[in-house]
């Protein structure tokens, strides 16, 4: 793992966001289950953990907006590539076993899973090639 | 891209640290461009260049011009 000023201020922001998703959805399951969210704040209460996410996507973009080091950078770019092309794929094909009622329904954010899953085939993948698995993983 | 970065880089004494440095990436990079896996962009060359006081062409090797056996 190279580390830089960038992939170092990258790293402490998906800390931070990941302590986030997790109260956020101890919080979230614990106020459904015991029927403490109001009508009105049900939308917002289910949206919490799924904000910390986004933010790390964000992180992502805002890592390779700052990462000076190119090397580096391509590192990471193509991680996120083979990550796209992954969960992509995945939800493709799940989608298309699912609508022929061929296996179960599965959630929306398992895309999110197999993107982070993909993320650290990339890493494999450039460690391979490169020698260097990159920042991201 | 084939390169003599490594022997100018040893003619000075300079390990890859020491090199990554002086042109502000990390030493991974310094590694990547010497073995041939990773071909800077024409800034980081031209930053390279500088350093060692040589134009481009002395240090990095034309593919174009590798491969019709120019050099």
């Amino acid at each position: 793992m190279v580390r830089t000023a960038a992939s170092k201020r990258y790293n402490w922001r998906v800390v931070w966001l990941s302590l986030f998703y997790a109260a956020f959805l101890i919080a979230a399951v614990y106020g459904f289950k015991h029927q403490l969210v109001s009508t009105g704040l049900k939308y917002v209460v289910a949206l919490l953990p799924a904000l910390p996410i986004v933010g790390i996507f964000a992180a992502i973009g805002r890592y390779l907006v700052e990462e000076q080091d190119e090397y580096v950078r391509m590192l990471m770019v193509r991680q996120t590539l083979w990550a796209s092309g992954f969960a992509l794929s995945l939800a493709t094909v799940w989608g298309f076993l699912e609508s022929f009622e061929l296996v179960g329904h599965a959630d929306g954010y398992y895309v999110v899973i197999a993107w982070f899953f993909g993320l650290a085939v990339g890493g494999g993948v450039n460690k391979l090639t490169f020698g260097e698995s990159g920042s991201g993983c | 891209m084939e390169n003599r970065l490594r022997v100018l880089r040893a003619e000075r004494g300079w390990s890859q640290q020491d090199l990554a440095g002086r042109i502000e990436v990390s030493r991974q990079s310094v590694n990547a461009i010497e073995t041939g896996k990773y071909d800077p962009s024409l800034p980081l060359a031209f930053r390279i260049a500088e350093l060692f006081g040589a134009p481009i062409e002395e240090i990095f090797v034309s593919p174009s011009r590798r491969s019709s056996g120019a050099i």
